[in-house]
């Protein structure tokens, strides 16, 4: 049979917490196919209920920043102040800020 | 606003982990409550009373039927931990040998509560708890266990039939069992019917995967099938025992979730295009089955293995 492969795909993890408000990259690992990654992921990642939702993506679906790119991409950001809005008040009952 | 990082007041709502460490009683296995399995009662907060109608020493030998079948298959499955194909699967199925031997637990702990005399004795003044005394000091023929969930499994793909067939026939029992008259009992079913759903989702994808998979994988699984078909119809025999808990409406006669098992198990195969094996059952001797204590000689030695440090050490503490 054609396409058989030695390894099973890698998969990387995001997992919502219980109080959490966005899924968080948790880890990756290896699985046969989408949906035996999503049971995978349970068994690894949430096994003292930390999430109550599961993302799972194939490590090659994702397109990175490569780190050669790091000066052009993120040091133009480092100077300008002006950008954080630290200047100012957030009021006390605005969460998650 | 320049993060600050997580403070008291704004909790780290990002961070799944965070918060994990927090004084949760569900999470005394690492560390934060002193967790004393030697006091702690296992079935605390249930009412235990002995419902009526119903003889103490059938529902303590159905409760170690019960258990016994998860117990057996726990250990079984425990053994694939770091044989499996991929550390996940190590993972996934040590998980599931973990749900059921909590299910054994409770189980037990019900049986030596509803008729102390099942309990084996041990030298006096020793700590080992009832429940482990029935686990770790009962020979082979003293087990009620299915014999569907002692037998080795040779390959993955036995693993994987093995609990498909294990874990949509002990859903179908436990779906049932939640309306038992005995609090414990149906208790222990309402928190097992979530995990044996998993258990049974887990599988059903594990038998699709393999069967539509390679030659090889689909070779492995029919084969499997064919060799473990035969304990399928020992699981909804009714022993009397279980016959007279049912009567009385503590227990779930077996017999009745027989249909709803092969319908199940007939979408199963029929998603992955496999034939129903048409194999005999296998026998018992003299009629008498796993649920008499009459078992394949896999069991006494996978009893060996599991029982060998509880025995040498009678007075322990664990």
């Amino acid at each position: 049979m054609s396409g058989v492969r030695a390894e099973w795909p890698l998969y990387e993890v995001f997992v919502r917490g219980k109080r959490g408000l966005n899924h968080v990259h948790v880890g990756s690992l290896h699985a046969p196919d989408d949906e035996m990654a999503v049971r995978h992921a349970r068994d690894v990642y949430t096994r003292r209920s930390e999430g109550v939702s599961i993302w799972v993506v194939r490590s090659d679906a994702i397109t990175a920043s490569s780190p050669d790119e790091k000066d052009p991409m993120f040091a133009p950001s480092a100077d300008k102040v002006y950008r954080h809005p630290t200047f100012y008040d957030i009021p006390d009952d605005v969460p998650h800020m | 606003m320049v993060s600050t990082g997580p403070t008291d007041e704004q909790p780290d709502t990002d961070n799944p982990y965070a918060g994990l460490l927090g004084g949760d009683p569900s999470h005394w296995a690492f560390g934060i409550a002193a967790y004393d399995a030697q006091s702690a009662d296992p079935l605390a907060g249930v009412d235990a009373t002995l419902p009526d109608g119903v003889d103490r020493r059938d529902l303590a030998t159905y409760a170690v039927m019960l258990a016994d079948d998860a117990l057996v298959m726990s250990h079984r499955l425990s053994q694939w931990c770091s044989n499996a194909p991929d550390l996940e699967e190590d993972i996934a199925l040590a998980n599931t040998a973990l749900d059921l031997l909590g299910q054994a637990r409770l189980l037990l702990a019900r049986a030596a509560a509803a008729d102390p005399s099942v309990v084996p004795a041990l030298p006096e003044g020793s700590p080992v708890l009832p429940e482990d005394a029935l686990a770790y000091f009962r020979e082979a023929g003293d087990f009620r266990n299915v014999r569907l969930a002692e037998v080795e499994d040779r390959d993955f793909a036995d693993v994987v039939v093995r609990l498909l067939v294990f874990s949509t026939w002990r859903l179908a029992l436990l779906e049932r069992l939640r309306g038992s008259r005995d609090s414990v009992l149906a208790a222990v079913a309402a928190k097992g019917v979530k995990e044996l759903a998993y258990h049974r989702d887990y599988a059903g994808r594990w038998f699709l995967t393999l069967a539509q998979g390679t030659d090889e994988s689909r070779a492995r699984t029919v084969a499997a099938l064919d060799r473990i078909w035969p304990l399928r119809s020992e699981l909804t025999d009714v022993h009397d025992v279980e016959a007279r808990v049912a009567d009385c409406g503590v227990g779930v006669d077996p017999s009745t979730v027989s249909a709803e098992v092969d319908a199940v198990l007939a979408q199963v195969f029929a998603v992955s295009d496999v034939v129903r094996p048409d194999a005999s059952p296998l026998a018992g001797v003299h009629g008498r089955k796993g649920r008499d204590g009459l078992h394949t000689e896999a069991l006494s030695r996978m009893l060996a293995e599991m029982q060998v440090v509880a025995r040498a050490h009678p007075m322990g503490r664990w």
